[in-house]
């Protein structure tokens, strides 16, 4: 570790291996990546069985053969600790193509995605303007105001103000260009929550571009891969993105080193600039230092919480066609709230429990004292429920951007169910270490050497 | 026309792992393999995600996609990932080096924790061309490998002893009808277009 680098990254959960994926691989950075953990992936990892337990509920924990006999091998399940599904046509995908690392995972799609609507009834939410016209969820005059405002939504180029409909899309809040074609209240609530996937109402009062480029997302995804679904996941859980993301890194000379439990940001006495990190007693020098939260006490704001339930069931979740990758969206206002409540399934199919197991996960921002009892709503849905584990996380903010002193901290994750946001942070940490913008749309990245 | 024409020989992809100690060969062998070459001074990495090469069994074509560690056995940071799916894995020390041989029990041993009771697992005993320095006695390999169910070859990537032959004798090792996967996503296809237009 005595050595100097140009960067030294602290954490391996998604951002920040895609910091040094990048900054390798693109930047030619000399990067060191250290985790205390002794595993891949920081938050954003998945677990086996066995790791859960010792994580979440040292109380009930289990051996090995304890578990064998009552779920099977422990190694057979990836239990995300933040559940999210990937838009097929979002940042993510774009980034996983663009870098090559989509080449050390394989994805399959979701299979399902559902909403709450009135009187708690659950339904699918349409794939396309043929399944809308079926949908229980509008009624016939409302569906043909819906059908001109996705027409409108399926024109639009940001670029070319003639598809903008004669409006200032950037001044015009979305509240208002709701009005203009006439939509009902459950509609409006629908295209926000179960498509836009606004995790609010803020987004009400916010320039309309952002909702026509979010409803565009969400049908883009679901028209990328023909699959009838927007969501694509990972084979053995989203814990091989950053892995996935560390190889990128290793391949272009990366090292790195897990289980340093004592690690620390090592700043300059003089200018109070982070300088490298230590650990053991050896040090590793570095131009800045770039992390998550957890690595720079007293540089970060608490901005809010996520609780999430993670559970096991012996069932996929009932009342949705018998989809075992499912989200069900139940939009605020379905339960009293002012943020949705997310529900997201998962199975043997994309290799994250054993065969005959479920994982169920259920989450929101937390708006009271008592954030367990803040899921209820998600968690009735789930039927009987075999263990249930609380993830109670803070989000964290940086103070800074830390262009000053050189620590350069992601922003925790939110409680929104696709990766937009992270990978928004990522593209913003890239751009406050080198002042450039990470391009997506050119072969930016030296593709990775697949032939012979 | 997207015409997928059967061709006589099916071609099955095989995940390959290399394992074992830095310096043990495990870059040069996969170069010696793919590309016939040999570098008296190989960099630590390939800096490639993975190479590929084909090799022809009888009626089957085995297109192996060959993963190098990357560097990351360096600090025991090798990611759960790298181990997924594989369907082979060549563990190399140098007849050399005592100490590179006890890595690669270590090897096997968390390949064997991996539970994958369908891995076709090699001991490659590198370097054979060095025998003036041997360490490591043959027999004594191949009565670990026996024992552990590997099969066992020496070989050099220097002299091009025993590689082609090795990588050959894993895909006659590998059993025929792999295990179904399931229909999975490829990022890269564009399904914009319309269906039946163009074949890639």
């Amino acid at each position: 570790m005595d050595q100097t680098y140009d960067v030294v990254v602290l954490g391996t959960g998604l951002k920040e291996c895609l910091v040094a994926g990048v900054l390798s691989a693109v930047e030619r950075m000399k990067v060191l990546h250290v985790d205390r953990n002794d595993y891949y992936g920081g938050e954003s990892a998945s677990l086996n069985l066995l790791q859960v337990f010792e994580k979440f509920a040292k109380e009930r924990a289990m051996d090995k053969s304890a578990i064998a006999a009552k779920y099977g091998r422990y190694q057979d399940y990836n239990i995300d600790l933040i559940p999210k599904y990937i838009m097929g046509n979002g940042l993510l995908t774009k980034v996983l193509v663009k870098t090559g690392v989509h080449q050390y995972i394989q994805f399959r799609a979701g299979d399902g995605s559902f909403v709450v609507g009135k009187g708690g009834k659950i339904h699918k939410v349409p794939a396309n303007d043929k399944e809308a016209l079926r949908s229980s969820l509008m009624g016939m005059f409302e569906k043909l105001r819906a059908r001109s405002f996705f027409v409108f939504v399926q024109n639009f180029v940001e670029t070319d103000p003639s598809t903008h409909g004669g409006y200032n899309l950037h001044r015009m809040p979305a509240r208002e260009l709701y009005e203009k074609f006439g939509l009902a209240a459950e509609t409006v609530e629908f295209i926000g929550h179960a498509l836009a996937l606004k995790t609010n109402e803020r987004y009400l009062d916010e320039p309309a571009v952002n909702l026509v480029k979010a409803v565009r997302l969400y049908s883009d995804s679901m028209a990328r891969f023909d699959t009838g679904s927007p969501y694509i996941y990972p084979l053995y859980g989203l814990g091989e993105l950053p892995q996935g993301f560390a190889r990128l890194s290793a391949v272009y000379g990366g090292t790195y080193m897990l289980a340093k439990h004592d690690v620390e940001v090592v700043y300059d006495e003089e200018t109070g600039r982070a300088c490298g990190v230590k650990s053991e007693g050896e040090t590793a020098k570095a131009k800045f230092v770039v992390g998550d939260p957890s690595y720079f006490p007293g540089k970060t704001k608490v901005m809010g919480q996520v609780v999430r339930a993670l559970c096991l069931l012996s069932h996929p979740i009932p009342n949705v066609n018998d989809a075992e990758s499912v989200q069900i969206i139940i939009p605020a206002a379905q339960c009293g709230r002012r943020h949705d409540v997310y529900v997201l399934g998962a199975g043997s199919s994309h290799n994250v429990c054993a065969k005959g197991r479920y994982f169920a996960s259920v989450s929101t921002t937390v708006e009271t004292n008592d954030p367990q009892r803040e899921l209820e709503v998600g968690l009735r849905m789930l039927g009987p429920i075999d263990e249930l584990f609380y993830n109670v996380s803070d989000v964290h903010h940086p103070l800074a951007d830390g262009v000053a002193d050189g620590a350069f901290i992601s922003t925790g994750y939110d409680a929104t169910t696709h990766f937009e946001t992270t990978v928004r942070d990522v593209i913003d940490i890239y751009k406050r270490i080198t002042g450039k913008d990470l391009d997506l749309s050119k072969d930016d990245f030296t593709a990775a050497d697949t032939s012979g | 026309m997207a015409s997928n024409a059967s061709a006589a020989s099916v071609t099955t992809q095989a995940k390959l792992v290399l394992l074992g100690d830095m310096g043990a060969g495990k870059s040069s062998l996969v170069l010696r393999f793919v590309k016939g070459q040999f570098h008296e001074y190989q960099e630590s990495t390939i800096g490639a995600a993975f190479l590929t090469q084909t090799v022809c069994v009888d009626d089957r074509t085995i297109k192996f996609e060959i993963w190098d560690t990357a560097g990351q056995e360096r600090y025991h940071s090798l990611a759960p990932m790298y181990y997924r799916g594989a369907a082979a894995a060549i563990i190399v020390y140098d007849i050399q080096s005592q100490s590179s041989f006890a890595r690669a029990k270590s090897w096997v041993r968390e390949l064997q924790k991996q539970g994958n009771a369908s891995l076709v697992m090699a001991l490659a005993g590198n370097k054979c061309d060095m025998e003036e320095k041997r360490e490591v006695q043959a027999e004594e390999a191949e009565a670990y490998a026996a024992e552990n169910g590997l099969f066992f070859m020496e070989t050099s990537a220097k002299a091009a002893v025993n590689v082609t032959e090795l990588f050959h004798e894993i895909a006659v090792k590998l059993p025929r009808a792999p295990a179904p996967t399931a229909p999975g996503v490829v990022l890269t296809n564009q399904n914009r277009a319309p269906k039946n237009s163009q074949c890639c």
